[in-house]
């Protein structure tokens, strides 16, 4: 299970890095600005065939980190969506019932009454509907899909226990089927914002990191690549302010997703510098609950926008 | 292929090296398997291990599970790796968690007061003459204030609340299940029994939605005021998180603690026992407002998204009583399908509200009842199973 299948093998397009700093390297190559840690772990998740498990805020960068490694290696992004009552019909596969419906129905016509034959015919691969799971265990020219099951603490623990043989075996199991094991075993990214907590027993099968809030200097880089046009003096400004935001205590803070928003709606204003009129015009792009834009007002927003405005 | 970087020597002092440190991480309390230092043996055959930086990160996503264990993962590795000479000394010295803990066992008051039982020996009409003055002991009982009982009151008391059953209220999930009586029709399942009798359809299998009880959140005060009654509803707590597995119990005092991983072992005592260990402020202040505010902010996207019903126990003796608390209970009452407030204050007749904390807080309730004694628990247990409102209206209501 921890071998390093994936490297050998397949006809994969671009070699997988080979070192902590390579994968760094491959995902600033394609504007995603990574914590070191953060290149460590996806690294080691590659390497030794194991799911990532990413926690954190909601826009911190979980999903995007996804979509930029199935990009960076020229592999399919394969993406579960994660909601209440999520089942394996929608998850991994489903039976074209109408399609058999009628396959019995010409059958029947054509006077065929092999009662063994016919339940063959129709549970074959040309009537299943594959959904993403499945799919996610299919060879891939390209090398084994990128598969990212998103935030995962929506669905339920229903759910989450079925994950637990595909994550462990990559392999699904359909009765009238039989067992598809995936050649390679995919790479598997999972996400959740905690709403609620994931079970031990999947994290333990996963390679587990908190994506935090970055700091000040990195998040500086990522919005000058994210928002290209943007001035030195406002992204400067955009970042203080957005870090001194977070300070504060806020039912929800921004997240990186956020502070990007915000520094292209300030762009698209032809802003220059931030200004109390111009940051509460926007304040929308950043705080997503009116207590929270409430509490903003006058002294606070003052206090923020000079710490965030002061030369030095 | 994987690049080793350890030379044979080095290899031996380095798995010594890991297992000594998922010890020491086990004895700080993170649950470490041993199936996670294999991990951690194999990871750092394909990291520099000349980079602490990347080791550190490499031993994080092995060894930590959950996000509140980081700072225990992130102390225990500086001070492990802190010299390459220290270790072993510092290995000596972690003290092992039985060695660490030489409280009483849990159970052992249990024991203890089954041993003690007074009326062993005595003659069988003594005990008819007991049988019928228990039965009007048990009325008395079911009234009697807890904060009144005697020792062997309250025993009988907890006895009772581990007999109490409680009838699941029902959530009507998302899921399907067979059901002939259900809504939706199973294609699958007719298909498949259709062939049975070479493709002609009889029956018509259908699929029913799949109920389940309504989580429940419960916020326990737990300062001096309340110390009377705090044991009975861990109690109560812990029966009914017997019952139904999505039960979250947090205490408050003047610091608010999450105890449903403590309060989820089997035996109550044990329950409690592990409860109480988690706790810094055991029958201190009460700082109402501000524990509202840390769980409406740590823990109510956690815990209440999936429709819970909200129990706060608390007698609402807030000293800092102010616009805050109004404002913290309103969050937490538009972020739950129902709060129901216990307070065992109601007990007396003529209650009224005039604590400034209890005027503050009232507004901000679906429900107001008492919890005093079991008559009254009883009738809370009616009140969780009946079946739920679809959503409270305060939904609706705007942000003044």
């Amino acid at each position: 299970m921890t071998s390093a299948a994936n490297t050998s093998g397949a006809n994969t397009s671009v070699v997988l890095p080979a070192s902590v700093d390579a994968m760094l390297e491959l995902l600033t190559s394609r504007g995603y600005l990574a914590e070191r840690s953060l290149a460590t772990v996806t690294y080691l998740s590659l390497r030794m065939g194991r799911p990532l498990f990413l926690e954190g805020e909601a826009g911190v960068g979980k999903t995007e980190i996804a979509k930029v490694l199935s990009a960076a290696l020229g592999r399919k992004l394969i993406r579960l969506q994660c909601y209440e009552g999520l089942d394996v019909s929608s998850a991994v596969y489903e039976w074209n019932s109408a399609a058999q419906m009628i396959a019995i129905r010409m059958a029947e016509a054509a006077g065929d009454t092999d009662r063994e034959q016919l339940s063959s015919d129709i549970f074959a691969d040309r009537y299943m509907i594959k959904r993403p799971l499945l799919q996610a265990l299919e060879p891939d020219v390209a090398g084994p899909p990128v598969l990212l099951i998103d935030e995962l603490d929506r669905a339920d623990e229903a759910f989450e226990a079925y994950l637990l043989e595909i994550l462990s075996d990559f392999q699904v199991t359909i009765p009238e089927f039989g067992t598809v094991k995936a050649p390679h075993p995919p790479i598997v990214i999972i996400t959740s914002n905690r709403t609620r907590e994931i079970h031990d027993a999947l994290k333990r099968r996963c390679l587990y990191h908190w994506v935090d809030y970055p700091a000040a200097e990195r998040e500086l880089a990522i919005v000058k690549t994210r928002v290209p046009g943007i001035s030195a003096k406002l992204s400067q400004q955009v970042v203080r302010f957005v870090q001194a935001l977070r300070n504060q205590d806020f039912y929800k803070s921004p997240g990186v997703a956020e502070t990007i928003d915000w520094a292209t709606a300030l762009s698209e204003l032809d802003a220059r510098s931030l200004t109390p009129q111009v940051v509460g015009d926007t304040l929308g792009a950043l705080l997503k609950y009116q207590d929270d834009i409430t509490r903003m007002q006058g002294d606070t927003l003052q206090k923020v926008l000079k710490e965030a405005t002061s030369e030095n | 292929m994987a690049i080793n970087h350890l030379a044979p020597e080095q290899t031996e002092q380095f798995a010594d090296n890991i297992v000594g440190f998922a010890r020491a991480l086990r004895a700080a309390s993170m649950p470490v398997g041993p199936g996670a230092v294999i991990d951690a043996m194999s990871a750092l055959q394909v990291i520099d291990i000349g980079n602490r930086a990347d080791v550190f990160t490499t031993l994080e996503a092995i060894f930590v599970k959950r996000h509140e264990h980081a700072l225990i993962f992130k102390q225990a590795f500086n001070l492990f790796f802190r010299a390459s000479e220290e270790w072993k000394h510092m290995l000596d010295s972690v003290p092992l968690p039985e060695q660490a803990k030489k409280k009483p066992q849990a159970g052992a008051r249990r024991v203890q007061e089954a041993m003690s039982q007074p009326r062993m020996t005595e003659t069988p009409q003594h005990q008819e003459q007991d049988l019928r003055l228990s039965v009007s002991d048990k009325e008395i009982l079911q009234k009697k204030d807890f904060a009144q009982m005697s020792a062997a009151e309250i025993t009988e008391a907890l006895r009772a609340i581990e007999r109490m059953h409680l009838p699941q209220a029902e959530l009507l999930t998302r899921r399907h299940r067979p059901d002939p009586r259900g809504l939706r029709l199973d294609l699958r399942r007719t298909l498949r029994a259709s062939l049975r009798t070479g493709g002609d359809i009889i029956d018509i299998h259908r699929l029913g939605r799949i109920e389940k009880p309504a989580p429940i959140v419960a916020l326990l005060d737990i300062s001096g005021s309340m110390s009377e009654y705090t044991r009975l509803f861990l109690h109560f707590l812990h029966a009914i998180g017997d019952a139904r597995k999505r039960v979250s119990v947090f205490l408050f005092g003047t610091r608010l603690t999450n105890v449903t991983r403590a309060l989820r072992q089997r035996d109550p005592d044990e329950a409690l026992a592990s409860c109480s260990a988690s706790v810094e402020d055991w029958a201190g202040g009460t700082r109402i407002s501000a524990s509202l505010h840390n769980f409406n902010k740590l823990w109510a996207r956690r815990v209440l998204s999936q429709g819970a019903i909200v129990l706060l126990i608390s007698d609402g003796l807030e000293r800092e009583a102010d616009s805050r608390l109004a404002f913290e209970m309103d969050r937490l009452h538009r972020s739950c399908r129902r709060l129901i407030w216990l307070n065992p204050l109601l007990r007396f007749g003529g209650f009224e509200a005039k604590a400034q904390g209890i005027k503050m807080m009232l507004p901000h309730v679906d429900e107001f009842r008492p919890v005093h004694n079991l008559s009254s628990i009883q009738e809370l247990i009616t009140t969780l199973s009946r079946p739920l409102p679809p959503h409270h209206r305060s939904l609706i209501r705007s942000v003044a």
